[in-house]
Order: structure tokens, then C-alpha cells, then sequence
């Protein structure tokens, strides 16, 4: 049984983590709510934004906390250019359809970072990196702590996007009833596109941030978005606050899991998680219902 | 073409396959295994995959299910892996019940079941690579006997019958649902399945049964996966890579199609194995992976029936499946 201040720094941990898991499942889950697609390439345009912060830190000198806008951004244009160019093609086709594109398209984003930075593990430095802070018996790594707080500002910006700006409300609407949006005059291919544009950016801002925490290498991308996938049907699919808890929810059960058991069966702890919510609770913690 | 036509165009086919090895050096032996291996996978897989619509991106938890299950058998129990074949069968079907189960259950989507099929690929691969009885990361190696009973020939000819014969086998099943109530079944609920079930259809029964199906086959597909490499990796008979080779066959051939797997591993393998001869020695590990990526997404925008029905119509053929 490990003792108190071990089980304490297992939940200080997965409070922290939890918020890179929250930005990445409210990617994920814009885009399904938006337009009912799968972003099957979801962990690796996370790679992406990882190693685009690589870049900017090795090349540039970009300290990955100053760097993670632009990574942002870059990501934007690529969510924006995939869904004009390739789903925006075969939003009627079957699901099944859809998420075939999305596998080749994240078959062609591993395998380029796998071309392009090589198959090693790689790590960003900052400044941030080896600072700890001790709150009586656990410590706190500054860098987790800034990635929690930048990851949580993002998501709240979000948020607010969605309730009080225009376009954020065409989206809502569009995740309603895309007919209906249509109806009353929305620009629907615009609003589809802004939306995967901001999953994707989502996600490569979470990675960017989580650079400095954690090594990477291309082959992360599939796990990422496996861990998105749980946390997503956990919170209830196309659920933006459901998305937020569940990715809390999921960092706090793998990182005691870790505690208890072992650090390696960490996923092990949030894919049991999984199948007892699909088994008790198939709508998710926060949707309404299933179909 | 007639059916009779049809009967003698297989026929023939046949013979030639069955004849060819007596000409063919080793390694175009080793490119036909390949061939009907995953021809014989990708049937597999289009049972559920093609036939019952139902998209399973993770059938290498099957192959590597099977593989581990005789594997073990035969190293630790001594049990023959012809037999073990049906065992490492049985637990990947009941694996594949399992996740049918949780993803086709009423008023669940059918990402649920996309979802869970990867991720419960991804956990065999985490379980796996901690267990140290079956190994852990190292995986299990098999040592070469060249004893026909343990699944092991000197000649690469015997493993070219073999793979062929189980390419039949799997394309046998497929063609008997195909001909069967059971196929027509779970051809309505590709099409729709609401509309099936409006008209009787118990979609959660016949879902389970060709889920079910399809597991077992591929399960039996991972002995030989196993005793034709000696080696089982976690991150190589687990891994996306492998699911990714086991369904981009039938979906570039023609998934729901009986000749689709066949026709498109007769496509994608040699070229995947080019790639991987010239490519990964000058260190483009990635390259042949990236070429599916685009295959996978040209297939879905502009072929999206895949290559056999498109060559059917163009030559003529009744299109016998869709």
C-alpha cells in the first residue's frame, strides 16, 4: 500500500496532466459535435504540435510556452485545409467512410514525422523544466503547473468563443441541426471548417504545451488519440463539458493507477474506466442519449 | 459472365495457383505467401468489415490473440499447433464477442464499435508487452524445428499450400454467407440497418455472428503468423501497422465483395513488399505506410466501392455482391 504523500502527489499529478487531456478531448469532441466526424488523426496532428514546438525551441530559441500559439495556428490551417480539401468531400458518405479518410490521413501525419524527426524520443527544454515548487510533502513541477493553467485558459476561451461570438453560436447551431442551420442562412462549409480548424488547433496547442513535460516521438500519435477517444466517450460524445471533466476524470484515475499499480498499466486504468461507463452508462457521464 | 463461365475461370485459377510453386524460385514462393496471407486476413476482416458494414480498424488484436494462444500452447504445453490454431481461434472469437458486445449494443453508433476495436487492440498490446510470462517486451521466439507437426516445413512450398489453402477456406465462408439468408441479412443492415431491423432483422444477433466469424478466422490466421516468422513482437502483431495491412486490402479490392480481399492483395502486396525492400534498408521506414495514407484516402474520395466492383462493370461481369 503506498502511503499518503505517494497517493497526494498521484492526485496533485493528475490534476495537472488532466488539463493537456481536457484540451485534447474538446478538439476532438468540437469537431464530432460539430460534424459528426471522427478525427481519426487526432494524437498525431498532436505529434505534429509537439514537434512544431521541437522546431521552434531548437531552431528559433522559442521558449514551447511562447511557441504553443504558433503551433496553434499552424495546426488551425492544417484542421482548415483537411476539412475543406478531404472530409468537407464526404460529409454525406457513411461514417465508416469517414473515418477510413481520417486513418489515411493520420497514416500520412505519423509516417511524415516519422520521415521527417526520425523514430527517437525527443524532449523540448525550458527554462520550466527542472523548477519545483514544495507544497509541504508533494512537490509541484512549474511546468506542469503552467501547462494546467495555459491548457485551462484555453479551454475557457473556447468556451466563451462558443457562447457569446457570433460565429461560435453558427456552430453551436450547426452541431444542432445542420439542416436547420442551414435553413435560417448560416454559411455552413465556413462554420465546418473554422471547427475542425479549432479541434485541430486544440490539440496541437495541447501538445505543444505538453512538449516540455514529457518526451515524444512520432509513434505517440496513435495512444494520444486512443486516450482522446476514452476520455471523449467517457464525457459523452459531441459534450464540451462532459469533454473537459472526462479528461480530468481519466488523468486522475492513470495517474493513481500508476500509484497503485503500475506506471506502464496506466492505460489499462482509463480503458477499464471506458468499458464500465459503455457497459453502465453508453450515452456517457454528460450526454443525453446514445442515438 | 455465366456462372458456368465463372465455375471455369476459378477452376482454372486454381489450377494454376496449385501448379505454380513447381516453377517459382524462393522468393517469388515468399511473395505469394504473403499474397494469400493477407488475402486471407482481409477476408477475414470482410466478413464483419465488408459484408456486415461494421468498420473494424483493430483486427490485429485477432492475429495477435491466435498467435500468442498456440504459441504458448506449444511452448509450454507441448500442444501441437494445428490444434492449437483452433484453440487461439476460440479465444479471439470470444475476444471478438466481447467487443461486439460493448459497441453493437442497441442505440450505440457504429464509431462506438470503430473506437473500441482499436482500443481494445491497444490494450492487448499494453498487456502484452507486462506480461512477462508471455514474454513482456522481448516477445517469444520459436525455436525452428522444421517438423511438420509443430506447424514448421523445411521447404517454403509447404507454407505456400498452406496459406493458400486458408485463403480458400476464409473465401469459402465468405462466399457461403454471401449465398445464404445470412448474408442478405447483414447486407441490410450495411444499407440500413434501421430499416432492417423495422423488417425483422435482429441486427445485434447477426452483427454478433459475423463479428464473432471474422475473429475466429483471423484468430486461426495468427498461428500462422507465429510459426512462419518464429517471432511475436507486441508492438508488431498488436500494432496499427498490422490492422492497417489487414483491412487496406479489401477496402482498395472491394470490401463486401467475395474477389475484393483477393484482388487487392494481389494489388497492395507486392507493392508493400517493394517498398519495404528498397524503401526501409535506405532508412524510409515510414514510406510504405504513407502510401497506404494516400491509398486509403484517394480509395474513400474517388473509388469509394473499391477496385473489383469498378472492374467488373467495366468488363462486363455481373457484380454478384453489392
Amino acid at each position: 500500500m503506498p502511503d499518503a504523500t505517494l497517493v497526494a502527489q498521484g492526485l496533485l499529478n493528475g490534476v495537472l496532466f488532466g488539463g493537456v487531456y481536457s484540451l485534447m478531448a474538446v478538439g476532438l469532441t468540437l469537431i464530432f459535435g460539430v460534424m459528426r466526424v471522427v478525427n481519426f488523426a487526432h494524437g498525431d496532428m498532436m505529434v505534429w504540435g509537439m514537434y512544431l514546438a521541437w522546431l521552434g525551441a531548437t531552431r528559433l530559441g522559442v521558449d514551447p510556452y511562447a511557441s504553443f500559439l504558433g503551433c496553434a495556428a499552424l495546426l488551425f490551417a492544417l484542421g482548415l485545409v483537411t476539412q475543406r480539401a478531404l472530409v468537407g468531400q464526404i460529409l454525406d458518405a457513411p461514417h465508416e467512410m469517414q473515418i477510413l479518410l481520417m486513418l489515411g490521413v493520420a497514416l500520412i501525419l505519423e509516417n511524415a514525422a516519422l520521415l521527417a524527426f526520425g523514430p527517437d524520443p525527443v524532449r523540448v527544454r525550458s527554462p520550466w523544466s527542472a523548477a519545483t515548487l514544495w507544497l509541504g510533502p508533494v512537490f509541484v513541477d512549474v511546468a506542469r503547473l503552467v501547462t494546467f493553467a495555459v491548457a485551462l485558459a484555453l479551454t475557457l476561451l473556447l468556451y466563451l468563443f462558443l457562447k457569446r461570438t457570433d460565429l461560435g453560436r453558427s456552430m453551436r447551431a450547426a452541431a444542432d441541426n445542420r439542416y436547420g442551420a442551414l435553413v435560417i442562412g448560416t454559411d455552413v462549409r465556413r462554420v465546418y471548417a473554422v471547427a475542425f480548424g479549432i479541434g485541430a488547433a486544440c490539440v496541437g496547442a495541447a501538445g505543444a504545451l505538453v512538449s516540455p513535460i514529457v518526451p515524444f516521438s512520432p509513434s505517440g500519435g496513435l495512444s494520444a488519440s486512443v486516450a482522446s477517444f476514452n476520455i471523449v466517450i467517457i464525457g459523452g460524445m459531441g459534450n464540451l463539458p462532459g469533454a473537459f471533466v472526462g479528461g480530468l476524470l481519466v488523468s486522475l484515475a492513470e495517474s493513481l493507477g500508476a500509484v497503485f499499480l503500475a506506471p506502464s498499466l496506466k492505460e489499462l486504468v482509463s480503458f477499464s474506466l471506458l468499458v464500465v461507463i459503455l457497459l453502465f452508462r453508453p450515452a456517457g457521464l454528460f450526454g443525453k442519449s446514445p442515438s | 459472365m455465366s456462372r458456368r463461365a465463372q465455375g471455369v475461370a476459378g477452376a482454372a485459377v486454381l489450377a494454376l495457383l496449385v501448379l505454380l510453386p513447381l516453377f517459382l524460385g524462393s522468393y517469388a514462393i515468399t511473395l505469394f505467401i504473403f499474397i494469400f496471407f493477407y488475402a486471407f486476413l482481409g477476408q477475414a476482416w470482410n466478413v464483419v468489415g465488408g459484408y456486415a458494414g461494421q468498420l473494424s480498424a483493430g483486427h490485429a488484436a485477432f492475429v495477435g490473440v491466435g498467435a500468442y494462444t498456440s504459441a504458448v500452447l506449444s511452448m509450454q504445453v507441448g500442444l501441437t499447433p494445428w490444434v492449437g490454431m483452433f484453440v487461439g481461434g476460440a479465444v479471439s472469437a470470444a475476444l471478438g464477442a466481447v467487443i461486439g458486445y460493448l459497441g453493437f449494443r442497441f442505440g450505440l453508433r457504429g464509431f462506438y464499435f470503430v473506437l473500441l476495436t482499436v482500443a481494445f487492440a491497444e490494450i492487448c498490446r499494453v498487456v502484452a508487452l507486462n506480461t512477462d510470462a508471455v514474454g513482456g517486451a522481448l516477445g517469444l521466439y520459436i525455436t525452428f524445428t522444421g517438423n511438420p507437426r509443430q506447424f514448421q516445413f523445411q521447404d517454403n512450398r509447404a507454407y505456400y499450400y498452406v496459406a493458400l489453402a486458408m485463403m480458400l477456406l476464409a473465401t469459402g465462408v465468405a462466399a457461403w454467407i454471401e449465398r445464404h439468408r445470412f448474408g442478405a441479412y447483414l447486407a441490410a443492415i450495411r444499407d440500413d440497418e434501421a430499416a432492417s431491423e423495422a423488417l425483422g432483422v435482429d441486427a445485434f444477433k447477426y452483427k454478433m455472428l459475423a463479428m464473432t466469424i471474422s475473429s475466429f478466422l483471423t484468430g486461426l490466421g495468427g498461428t500462422f503468423y507465429a510459426f512462419y516468422l518464429f517471432s511475436l513482437q507486441p508492438n508488431a502483431v498488436f500494432g496499427i501497422p498490422l490492422s492497417v495491412e489487414i483491412i487496406i486490402r479489401p477496402i482498395v479490392g472491394g470490401a463486401g465483395t467475395l474477389l475484393g480481399p483477393i484482388l487487392g492483395s494481389f494489388i497492395l502486396s507486392p507493392l508493400a513488399e517493394l517498398s519495404r525492400a528498397y524503401l526501409q534498408g535506405s532508412g524510409w521506414s515510414g514510406a510504405h505506410l504513407i502510401l497506404y495514407g494516400v491509398l486509403l484516402v484517394a480509395v474513400v474520395l474517388f473509388l469509394p466501392q473499391g477496385a473489383y466492383p469498378y472492374l467488373a462493370r467495366r468488363l462486363g461481369w455481373t457484380d454478384h455482391a453489392r
